[in-house]
């Protein structure tokens, strides 16, 4: 079994009539950093607390790690570890108080050298017995994470976990997703900016208006990000490509006064020098070119705005 | 088998524990309001009605009025603190936020009630025992069925500790968490005989007040120091134990819904 989480036919309607989820389907493998990326509104949260048992589902079924997550409640919860979005923490507790009680919260005996290292992992250690009213945004953000890690969960939850976090905080939050990964634990992050799931993700999710649009593999993304094009602004209009050109991947636009080469930026041999070489045999003059590259941001909004 | 991958066993003690630690903090982190407040607002009790008035008054049933008095007030308080307790202690996490963990833990509902409800019932049932403990600096006490004292104790801090825990659920705002007490809970109390017996009332409003659960509380609570009851011990610990199994009923129908707490 690779699959750590499977969602299917997981629909949501909340009381006011809304429709936050339409029929989703989607497989988390064990072990794997998924990005789930989405404008506002798209339903991400709605997701996850399905799944972390926050919200009920309207229809359909969500396994964690093997349980029915409504069926066998314990066994799918004692699995999943979830950092929310909003910086909702207790004010007067300490730190340590805090973080030790969410492990007895999910069912684990007393730990302290646990404890001590997720805090020392986050840096919280010096802080530990500071009220968390007293922290700043960030540090709190940092608790939140340490109480998701304190029982040790095989699925971890990062709702936009990069909301209002400075670059500092940022890295090492990466730097800590990255060994829990090496752990075996299984990385579920939200988040709207394209680099974040570029850089960190194993697998991208797209979801908009409640619906999965796309998962892929983020090579297969970054495969796709690496093709350019170059258009070639024509002196004077063609109506086909010549015959002499057929062996390029050429096509034709604007009225035939543009002429676009898609190429591999990766690949050997990108081909222009021979492209340039064959149109000069072939009299084909241009006034200017330019290059561009498709971003995971460019598939993202086309993605989005082909649905609406 | 699904149990057992968890290493949790059939009941979370682990959770119950945590919970139960956690609420007993916010206790001691603010002992002023939770014992001191609720001891000196007794004390005051005593003066007015037990030294003041009470000099005045006869005995009722044998017992002087000071002493009379002692059982209701305790219920008083045990009443009162027990609802603030514990519509407190669940409608504050979910006012800020925090609620979202317990939800997203192996938590049962019965459980997180048994963790929530003993720590609010332990505090009250604290707090009881204390004013009964200033009491005796006030007036003579004599308890003549100690182990029945102690059972109305529990039973009433437990119930009336579940009955806040459903206001705490019910509240969607702190008006709404005030209001239940303060309309209902507190003129009933009053009205329960704390100060006075329902024999000496006129034989319409005693009737009237049969219909009053507090009554039977008061009365039951009497009688384990005194010996002297308005209404049947029995029927009593009858009454408490019908309320008990309503306020059980009332919580396992919400969480079995997710009434309130889950969209
Ligand atoms: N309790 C609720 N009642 C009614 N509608 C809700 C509720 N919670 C969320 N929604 C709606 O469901 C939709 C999805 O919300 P959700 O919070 O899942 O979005 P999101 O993808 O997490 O957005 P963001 O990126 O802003 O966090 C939104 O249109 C939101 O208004
Ligand atoms: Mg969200």
């Amino acid at each position: 079994m690779t699959a750590i989480i499977s969602v299917s036919n997981l629909s949501k309607t909340y009381a006011s009539g809304f429709k936050a989820l339409k029929s989703i389907d989607l497989e988390i493998r064990r072990g794997e950093i998924f990005a789930l990326l989405g404008p506002n509104g798209a339903g991400k949260t709605t997701l996850i607390s399905i799944i972390c048992g926050l919200v009920n589902p309207s229809s359909g079924t969500v396994l964690a790690d093997g349980h029915d997550i409504s069926r066998d409640y314990r066994a799918a919860r004692s699995a999943i570890g979830l950092v929310p979005q909003e910086l909702t923490t207790d004010a007067f507790e300490t730190v340590w108080s805090t973080v030790s009680f969410s492990r007895g919260l999910f069912g684990k005996a007393r730990n302290p050298a646990h404890i001590e290292q997720v805090l020392r992992d986050l840096s919280l250690w010096d802080k530990r017995d500071t009220e968390i009213r007293r922290l700043s945004g960030g540090m709190k953000r940092r608790v939140l994470i340490a109480k998701a890690l304190s029982h040790e969960p095989r699925i971890l939850f990062l709702d936009e976990p990069t909301a209002g976090v400075d670059v500092e905080l940022r890295q090492d939050m990466w730097r800590m997703v990255r060994k829990l990964r090496e752990d075996g634990v299984t990385i579920i992050l939200t988040t709207h900016y394209i680099e974040e799931a570029e850089e960190m993700a194993d697998r991208v999710g797209v979801i908009s208006k409640g619906e999965i649009i796309l998962v892929e593999e983020k090579s297969e993304l970054m495969r796709k990000l690496g093709r350019k094009q170059l258009t070639l602004a024509l002196q004077e209009q063609l109506s086909a490509i010549p015959e002499a050109l057929a062996a390029f991947d050429l096509s034709l636009a604007a009225n035939g006064s543009e002429l676009i080469y898609s190429y591999d930026t990766k690949a050997e041999r990108t081909g222009i020098t021979a492209l340039l070489q064959a149109l000069a045999e072939a009299g084909i003059r241009f006034r200017d070119l330019q290059t561009s590259q498709s971003s995971l941001e460019d598939i993202f909004v086309s993605l989005v705005r082909s649905r609406s | 088998m699904s149990q057992r991958s968890t290493g949790m066993g059939l009941i979370n003690w682990h959770a119950i524990v945590a919970i139960y630690r956690f609420e007993m903090a916010r206790t001691w982190r603010t002992p002023m309001q939770s014992i001191l407040s609720p001891v000196i607002s007794t004390s005051l009790y005593f003066v007015v009605f037990g030294a003041a008035i009470g000099s005045r008054m006869q005995s009722i049933d044998g017992v002087p009025y000071g002493a009379f008095i002692v059982p209701g007030l305790i219920m008083l308080s045990l009443l009162t603190q027990s609802i603030a307790n514990a519509s407190f202690a669940i409608y504050f996490p979910k006012f800020t936020g925090t609620i979202y963990e317990l939800l997203s833990a192996p938590v049962a509902w019965w459980e997180a009630v048994a963790a929530y409800v003993g720590a609010a019932a332990t505090k009250s049932i604290i707090l009881g025992l204390i004013i009964l403990a200033t009491a005796t600096l006030f007036v003579p006490l004599r308890i003549e069925h100690p182990v029945f004292m102690l059972l109305f104790l529990v039973l009433t801090a437990t119930t009336f500790s579940l009955f806040g825990f459903i206001i705490g659920i019910w509240a969607d705002g702190f008006e709404k968490l005030q209001v239940v007490p303060l309309l209902i809970v507190t003129p009933l109390a009053f009205l329960g005989g704390s100060f006075y017996s329902i024999e000496m009332l006129p034989p319409f409003w005693r009737v009237v007040t049969l219909f009053n659960p507090v009554v039977y509380l008061i009365s039951g609570f009497r009688w384990s120091f005194y010996g002297v009851a308005d209404v049947g011990v029995a029927v009593s610990l009858g009454m408490t134990m019908v309320f008990l199994a309503a306020c059980i009923g009332a919580v396992a129908w919400i969480f079995r819904t997710g009434y309130r707490l889950k969209n």
